[in-house]
């Protein structure tokens, strides 16, 4: 009985040792917890969960303070990078905060535009361009499709518009969704 | 022949189907009325318009521009007038529509003035390299590499080899054999040119053993040569993919290209000889790429051959001149049967990689669900990269994509011997295609939010320091205020004193 | 002819599942044979009991599970799991064993794992084992070969001894014997000299009278299916020589604990087993070299259980647990990539 219980208890020393040796030396260097978020989330800055930007949600994540579920822009994709990282279970996407959508575009009709630079000033990632009273334009390769810059607009001159696929950018079908097959007779 | 031949793992016995469209020589499609010429047939940027709607043009005149280092020019085709400058649908696996330059023919076909070069060796390497990217040049096996880069061995290499790669494995196509056939010496001419640019000690031109008469063209061209002494033609087993540009290193130099690096890192650049006769046609003619050899063959083709074809005609001119049984709107295949892809709609133009136009097919895949993966293995058998093609199946379908670049997804060739043996008849290679084209996607993606992230923060930054500067200028502002107010007050005090001190000397006075 | 797929490759080879299967099914037959010639027509009834239990359990699963019938019913899986089974279970065993081995190898060794392509473990081999641990006297109650026994098996007795359990009011163990393997294994027990014991006309000339005969003729449809490329000769033949080896060291070192060399590659299921049962594809290991692993580590595995562990045979046992080491296998020994990545 001794015998045993003083084994048992020698082993369980021996192993703790080697254990908290292993987790010091084998220790993973990583991000910190935030920038990882951050790092997953889409950096529209669009606000859409109610922070001021990407960033401050994460720092929110990662305090714990809010849910994972409110990124519209990064959608299903993101929320499930999310939770592999945080190892919590993924949740739908709160509808209170907004609904994914395609990759979306600004394009300032460029006949109507005033010059006010409200855009300029709403505009999170300084992808518009212009001067006061002179007609503005959005860089395309740097507009995350936030649509902070249409509510400003006194005349309504900004559109948002899916973005089209070019050959570039086109990526091949999900074989296990699409039917490959061309379907003869029948 | 010399040293012995390599060999690389997996691979298929293909059969060849060649001996359709071999049977006459090598035909010049009619000019077409209409010519649509997309501004990118090349890997790198596309090229810029350099003309407008309504300017006439000659054959062979420029017509667009190169736009960055990895790019080259483009030339119409045939003497006529630019309609229109706009998308059209391109002959791409997306069926998605590019900028376009399209030319109305006027049947003239008349030459622009074209600057021969009679003896190329008293020119700079550099200079003849500028020609042939001026002369639109590109790979013409398939890829469409802009050839002038692939010619410059850079101050970092010595090129050893040149390697002109006739094999041409897959089955059905043929233009290379033909040209081979007919015009060694045209071949043989760019072969001089290119050794010359790349300062390249020899030549080894490899042609897989069922072209017996490509073979005997090319050394009956290379024995007129006596100065082509180290140039030598090395026949490789056809097996396929002998064609790809790794395979058939590793066939002919037992070397194999390390990964993440190129075949110059060990001293080889691999050209196609369709390439090779149009840098000879560029230097000793002032010729610009404006039309290649295109295999048209298929089981529902009437007349099957080889046609030489000006880029931007219409496919459906060529097809009706090839006279086929296809029915309107049934798919048709660019490129081989083992790595081309479909195309639906005809009104596609021939590009500088339309390498074959093939219309149904012998050993046709049957419409078939696929069943599960019993892991057989026999996909890991006949990949030429060695990789586990089940393991990457089973990752791509569960897009886990980090573990498909841990089995080296990007390592494959997509050359579809995988898929071409698997019982289960599973679209392999489909589904290494989609998992490629979602990581680089992703890339892309990760990219553009690293972008905006930085963008966004220097943003903050910029907002902060103004706020800051404005609140030091509200400051200084503020102190400057309280400096006149004080030396105000002083003032003020000091009237007071002084008014005092009258006061008081008046009173005492 | 038009093209059906929309990507490419465009072409396909001849290569089927249902073609592997079947050709698997034809490479069986000159075993079955020379089996029902050694130990009468309840080879054949064992067969016939398993394949038809066996393709009604595939097709209730596959509606069970919803999916199409046609497709998995046809692909021939089912066919061999039973055939492999009804092989390598006593030729006279009650046909209840059969229909239970068979049963859990489709339920519960296949479909509740996914079905075909799934499986972690080889579905015959769960279903024998099964038997094996459940009703052991049942499983080692083989039958003396023809030539030695009282009077030859014929049909009306086999029917009867298979679904009654008796036959002229005599039982199975009137009928049974011990097989080589046994017999060996419980004579070194009782301290005789391997020497010696294979000297009883039971041993034949290596492997067992008749047992010998019938490894040869798995092995050499093992060997056609080599040449029809429907299994790779890696498997068996790193199984073999495993085993080979392995016996003849141990032979070397101490002759009294285990029968010749030759006798373990041709008694018993050795030669099913590598060529018929370690080949499975689904839950064998797929590099070339994991292939050899795991051949090997059969091989080594069977003669460890035949001669220190409890049962005759350990074919069963060996591959199943060399299955539970597949993803280990294969992930160490993936094949140097073209261009030398590195993993």
């Amino acid at each position: 009985m001794l015998t045993a219980i003083i084994a048992i208890t020698l082993l369980a020393l021996t192993l703790g040792l080697v254990l908290g040796f292993a987790s010091i030396r084998f220790k993973v260097q990583g991000d910190p917890i935030v920038d990882q978020i951050d790092k997953i989330l889409p950096q529209t800055q669009c606000g859409q969960c109610s922070f001021a930007g990407c960033r401050p949600y994460a720092e929110a994540i990662a305090a714990g303070e809010v849910d994972i579920n409110r990124c519209p822009p990064g959608g299903e994709a993101t929320i499930q990078a999310l939770a592999d990282l945080l190892d919590v279970e993924p949740k739908p996407l709160d509808e209170e905060c907004g609904v994914e959508k395609p990759k979306m575009l600004a394009v300032i009709d460029e006949a109507r535009c005033i010059g006010c630079t409200l855009c300029i000033q709403a505009c999170p990632v300084d992808a518009i361009l212009g001067a006061a009273k002179h007609m503005h334009t959005v860089i395309a390769n740097e507009c995350t499709g936030c649509e902070l810059c249409v509510e400003p607009c006194p005349v309504d001159c900004i559109d948002m518009v899916e973005t089209q696929p070019n050959p570039h950018t086109w990526r091949w079908p999900d074989p296990s969704h699409v039917d490959l097959q061309r379907r003869t007779g029948s | 022949m010399s040293a012995p031949l390599g060999d690389f793992p997996g691979g298929l016995k293909l059969p060849g189907h060649k001996k359709r469209s071999t049977q006459g020589p090598i035909r010049k499609t009619p000019i077409s009325k209409q010519l649509v010429l997309p501004l990118q047939q090349h890997i790198g940027a596309a090229a810029g318009p350099i003309v407008e709607v309504g300017d006439k043009v000659l054959k062979g005149q420029r017509i667009a521009r190169a736009e960055g280092h990895v790019s080259v020019c483009l030339h119409a085709p045939s003497s006529g007038v630019i309609t229109a400058i706009g998308d059209h649908a391109i002959p791409h696996p997306s069926g998605l529509s590019a900028p376009c330059i399209t030319i109305e023919t006027d049947g003239e076909d008349r030459w622009i003035d074209r600057q021969q070069i009679k003896d190329f060796r008293q020119h700079s390497a550099h200079e003849l390299r500028q020609i042939i990217r001026d002369a639109g040049i590109v790979g013409l096996g398939g890829a469409g590499f802009p050839s002038f880069i692939k010619l410059n061995p850079g101050v970092h290499h010595s090129v050893e080899t040149l390697l002109i790669n006739g094999a041409e494995c897959e089955p059905y196509i043929s233009c290379d054999d033909m040209l081979m056939r007919e015009r060694a010496d045209g071949i043989l001419d760019g072969v001089e040119i290119m050794l010359f640019a790349l300062r390249a000690s020899r030549c080894i031109l490899a042609i897989e053993d069922n072209k017996p008469e490509a073979i005997a063209a090319m050394r009956y061209a290379l024995s007129s040569r006596s100065h082509l002494s180290q140039t030598e033609i090395v026949v490789v087993p056809t097996r396929y993919p002998t064609g790809g540009e790794k395979q058939l290193i590793q066939v002919v130099t037992k070397k194999q290209v390390p990964t993440n690096k190129l075949p110059i890192d060990i001293g080889i650049v691999c050209h196609n000889p369709g390439t090779a006769y149009a840098v000879g046609r560029a230097i000793l003619h002032g010729e610009p790429l404006i039309s290649r050899v295109v295999t048209v063959t298929g089981t529902d083709v009437t007349h099957a051959g080889n046609f030489e074809t000006l880029f931007g005609t219409p496919i459906k001119d060529l097809l009706a001149f090839c006279e086929t049984r296809r029915q309107p709107d049934e798919p048709f295949i660019q490129g081989g049967p083992m790595m081309g892809y479909s195309l639906a709609g005809d009104d596609l133009p021939i590009t500088k990689t339309a390498n074959c136009i093939l219309v149904g097919v012998d050993d046709v895949a049957p419409p078939a669900q696929p069943l599960p993966c019993i892991r057989c293995g026999d996909c890991a058998d006949v990949c030429p990269a060695s990789l586990l093609p089940q393991q990457l199946y089973w990752y791509s379908r569960a897009k886990d994509f980090d573990q498909t670049r841990d089995y080296n997804l990007f390592d494959c060739i997509e050359c579809g011997c995988c898929d071409y043996v698997c019982p289960s008849k599973i679209p392999l290679v489909s589904y290494f295609r989609f998992a490629k084209t979602e990581i680089m996607n992703q890339e892309r993606e990760r990219h553009k939010s690293d972008l905006a992230r930085q963008r966004h923060e220097s943003r903050l930054e910029r907002l902060e320091r103004e706020a800051q500067e404005k609140e030091e200028r509200q400051r200084q502002r503020k102190a400057a205020l309280a400096a006149t107010k004080a030396a105000k007050a002083k003032e003020e005090d000091s009237i007071n004193t002084a008014e005092a001190a009258d006061s008081v000397t008046e009173e005492k006075a | 002819m038009p093209i059906f797929r929309l990507s490419p490759p465009f072409l396909a080879g001849a290569n089927r599942v249902t073609l592997q299967m079947l050709q698997v099914l034809v490479a069986l037959i000159p075993a079955v044979i020379a089996m029902t010639f050694y130990f009468g027509p309840g080879v054949l009834i064992n067969v016939t009991l398993a394949v038809s239990v066996a393709l009604i359990t595939e097709a209730l699963m596959l509606k069970l599970r919803n999916r199409p019938l046609k497709p998995f019913l046809s692909d021939g899986s089912a066919a061999v799991t039973a055939v492999l089974l009804a092989l390598a279970i006593p030729p006279l065993s009650p046909w209840w064993m059969t229909v239970i081995g068979v049963t859990f190898a489709i339920v519960f060794a296949k479909h509740l794992y996914g079905g075909l392509g799934y499986n972690p473990f080889n579905p015959a081999m769960i279903g024998y084992v099964l038997l094996l641990v459940s009703f052991p006297l049942e499983m080692t109650t083989w039958l003396p070969v023809q030539s030695l026994a009282d009077q030859p098996m014929g049909w009306m007795s086999a029917l009867q001894l298979i679904f009654t359990g008796q036959f002229n009011g005599l039982g199975i163990d009137a009928y049974s014997g011990a097989t080589p393997l046994d017999a060996m294994k419980t004579q070194i027990v009782l301290q005789q000299h391997p020497e010696f014991i294979s000297s009883q006309a039971m041993f034949g000339m290596a492997g067992g009278l008749g047992w010998e005969w019938i490894n040869i003729w798995f092995a050499l449809g093992g060997i056609w299916l080599i040449y029809r490329k429907v299994i790779s000769w890696h498997v068996p033949v790193a199984m073999i020589l495993a085993l080979l080896i392995i016996s003849s060291i141990t032979t070397l070192i101490d002759s009294s604990i285990s029968g010749s060399p030759l006798f373990h590659l041709l008694s018993g299921g050795t030669m099913l087993g590598a060529f018929f049962i370690a080949t499975d594809p689904v839950s064998g290991s797929t590099t070339l070299k994991g292939r050899i692993v795991f051949g090997a580590g059969v091989g080594i595995l069977t003669y460890v259980i035949r001669i220190w562990g409890g049962y005759p045979d350990g074919v069963a046992f060996a591959v199943i647990l060399m299955n539970m080491l597949v993803p280990l296998i294969d992930y160490y020994t993936q094949p140097r990539v073209y261009g030398g990545a590195a993993r």
